[in-house]
């Protein structure tokens, strides 16, 4: 029974590894051709699907001729040589290939939009959320914590699409009166996403927090400190861990959250020169093309895909290494 | 997944928990025409006890999942060439016919009149502001504020754009150079923010003032949305109406010879932004007959019913040559 038991705990944990390096290698392989074509320039070019022609000089005129063409109906019948024809089917293979001009993807913009508006999130949401795992741990009376906590629980709960919705209909406009610019933007999506991991950082955090030890928080009473020097020097230094767990989960998820941010983030391929700005970031970027992509404009999606599977990754190891283990 | 999807899940849900006692068919595609397809499939299922489930996951899609013989039917809202149908065995023939407006939100302006050179300045982002002169030069009476316009446009890929971009190349050589007809676009103009799905440029339309962008006719009708009147190939200014859209399908060059290819927009009369739908079906698909049976049941009898969810009905004439169209294909 023990064995049993040892091995199926075994078989969950690396069940894990592998659903991990499946997803890795799965992403890679399809992203493959759009890593040969872009390179590592993909993150760095600021550009999506902007047609690039190589050969200005030879491809204008002849355009011109087609275009100028003074029957009317003559250019009414004419081959939609215009027509981007990036789906595959749409022609025979070799016609496309002698088109001179090709196609440029670069994810600097998502990439950019995706760390801002998890950043703007996450400074909106500690310290929203950290008051309320101290409020009820250490402040609320036992039947005042308890609505409360429910209350987190059911709001961690909400389908992100619901969020997604209210910020574009009520928070978005509530947003723009405020601070002007558009019912859509950078800002809106980050408090948006801040809304959303609120509820999760504040409940981990509060179990966190209620592993303290009454003993210690008792000695530090009658040591004469007060309620704010508990909390500050016994509380936090002791559930530092917990804490900041609850914080890079959170952050994991606004960085991959899709849904809510489709709706309010603007979706332009632009940079943001003030946070009123719309802009874009990388799960958006996928949900909105996934559906109608094929060939090299999928495999860029899953070239995008991968790198925010890496930027996540990256959040992750350095977060933990540099905030936990430091002690 | 936009709401449509959502619904439509849900449907598909309640209707694999029914029993399978007659023929059941499976569409995915456009998402442009599902709102067509569900009201036809609601009383065919009504009236037949067939069932039709076509899930919006858009025309790129729609067109891979028939190719993969995954469904019984793709919809798109782009053609496919003779070439490529002979290609995958596939068969096709419109369904339907859409409009695209300009909705805008100006307070006070009821009956904005753009020219068509205040649509390709607009676009290319060459006209700023709602009070400069292409604009004024056709709106004499109306009070246009010295604002920024806001331009809405959509942020996934999708067919309306596609459609309306192929209007754009069709009546701006500028426009046709630097962009052509395309799912997705790089847009011009700075002062801009996009929507997910026509619902969401809906709605980015009528919560940011001074805005203006293209939807189709059903969500702009479904939102209040007011929309501009605009000039088309004769120089005349057409109101976006039902007739207007059907005085425009009077010319679509819908021919059975060539599989019924062909990109409607910008015809010589009526409202110039029209574009049709598509369904594709395989040669010899094990369902294919109930497909065309469905479809022939809408095309025939229930034709009309689109009309309300924002759609012009084809033409009988079309509606004619496409049944031409089956019968020689052997599915009919």
């Amino acid at each position: 029974m023990e064995l049993i038991f040892k091995k199926l705990a075994q078989i969950s944990a690396s069940l894990l590894f592998v659903i991990l390096a499946a997803t890795t290698i799965v992403l890679y392989l399809s992203a493959k051709p759009a890593i040969q074509e872009f390179g590592a320039g993909f993150l760095f070019e600021s550009r999506w699907g902007v047609e690039e022609t190589k050969n200005v000089s030879e491809v204008v005129p002849n355009q011109e001729l087609v275009v100028d063409g003074e029957d009317a109906d003559d250019f009414m019948e004419d081959e939609d040589d215009f027509i981007d024809d990036e789906d595959f089917v749409t022609d025979d293979d070799t016609e496309s290939e002698t088109n001179d001009s090709e196609i440029i993807y670069g994810a600097l913009v998502p990439i950019i939009g995706t760390i801002f508006s998890t950043l703007i999130a996450m400074l909106f949401s500690i310290p929203i959320a950290m008051g309320i795992a101290v409020f009820l741990s250490e402040i609320a009376s036992a039947t005042l914590a308890k609505p409360i906590s429910i209350a987190i629980e059911l709001l961690a709960s909400i389908p992100s699409i619901i969020y997604g919705m209210w910020g574009l209909f009520y928070f978005g406009p509530f947003i723009a009166d405020i601070f002007g610019g558009n019912t859509v933007s950078l800002l809106v999506a980050g408090l948006v996403l801040g809304v959303m991991v609120i509820p999760f950082m504040a409940a981990l955090s509060r179990d966190a927090i209620g592993t303290v030890p009454d003993m210690l928080k008792e000695s530090a009473y009658a040591m004469g400190a007060t309620k704010l020097e508990v909390i500050k020097d016994v509380v936090f230094p002791y559930a530092k861990s917990g804490i900041i767990g609850s914080i890079i989960l959170s952050f994991g998820r606004a960085l991959g959250e899709t849904m809510a941010v489709a709706f309010v983030i603007g979706g332009v391929y632009q940079f943001v020169g003030k946070v009123t700005d719309p802009t874009n970031s990388i799960p958006v970027v996928l949900a909105n093309s996934f559906a109608e992509s094929s060939g090299l404009s999928l495999s860029v999606l899953f070239y995008l895909a991968l790198v925010l599977f890496v930027m996540s990754f990256m959040v992750i190891v350095v977060a933990k290494h540099y905030l936990l283990r430091r002690k | 997944m936009n709401m449509k999807k959502i619904l439509a899940l849900g449907l598909l849900g309640l209707t694999i928990g029914t029993a399978a006692h007659a023929a059941k068919i499976e569409g995915t595609g456009s998402s442009f025409a599902y709102p067509a397809y569900k009201a036809w499939s609601k009383v065919y299922y009504d009236e037949t006890d067939n069932q039709v489930n076509y899930t919006p996951t858009g025309s790129g899609s729609g067109i891979k999942e028939v190719i993969a013989g995954h469904v019984d039917f793709g919809g798109s809202d782009k053609p496919l060439k003779p070439k490529a149908l002979r290609k995958h065995g596939l068969i096709m023939f419109p369904t339907a016919i859409g409009a695209i407006t300009f909705a805008y939100n100006v307070e006070g302006v009821d009956n904005l009149r753009l020219s068509e050179a205040a649509i390709s300045g607009i676009m290319l982002g060459k006209i700023k502001y709602w009070d400069d002169e292409p604009i004024t030069r056709e709106n004499a009476g109306a009070s246009l504020p010295h604002k920024e316009i806001l331009f809405v446009h959509r942020s996934d890929k999708s067919g309306t754009t596609f459609a309306f971009t192929y209007y754009l190349s069709k009546m701006n050589k500028e426009w046709r150079k630097k962009f052509g007809a395309k799912k997705v676009v790089e847009w011009p103009s700075k002062n801009r923010i996009a929507g997910k799905g026509n619902f969401g440029v809906a709605t980015a339309i009528k919560s940011n003032a001074y805005s203006i962008g293209y939807v189709d006719y059903a969500d702009a009708k479904k939102n209040g949305l007011d929309m501009a009147i605009i000039e088309n190939r004769e120089k005349a200014f057409i109101k976006p109406t039902p007739g207007s859209f059907e005085a425009a399908a009077v010319f679509a060059d819908l021919d059975p010879k060539k599989d019924f290819y062909a990109n409607i927009a910008y015809p010589p009369k009526g409202y110039p932004v029209v574009t049709a739908t598509f369904a594709l079906v395989p040669k010899d698909g094990k369902n294919s007959k109930e497909v065309i049976k469905f479809f022939e049941y809408a095309l025939t009898k229930k034709n009309q019913l689109i009309e309300p969810v924002g759609y012009v009905p084809l033409p009988e004439a079309v509606i004619k040559k496409i049944q031409g169209y089956w019968v020689e294909k052997g599915l009919k």
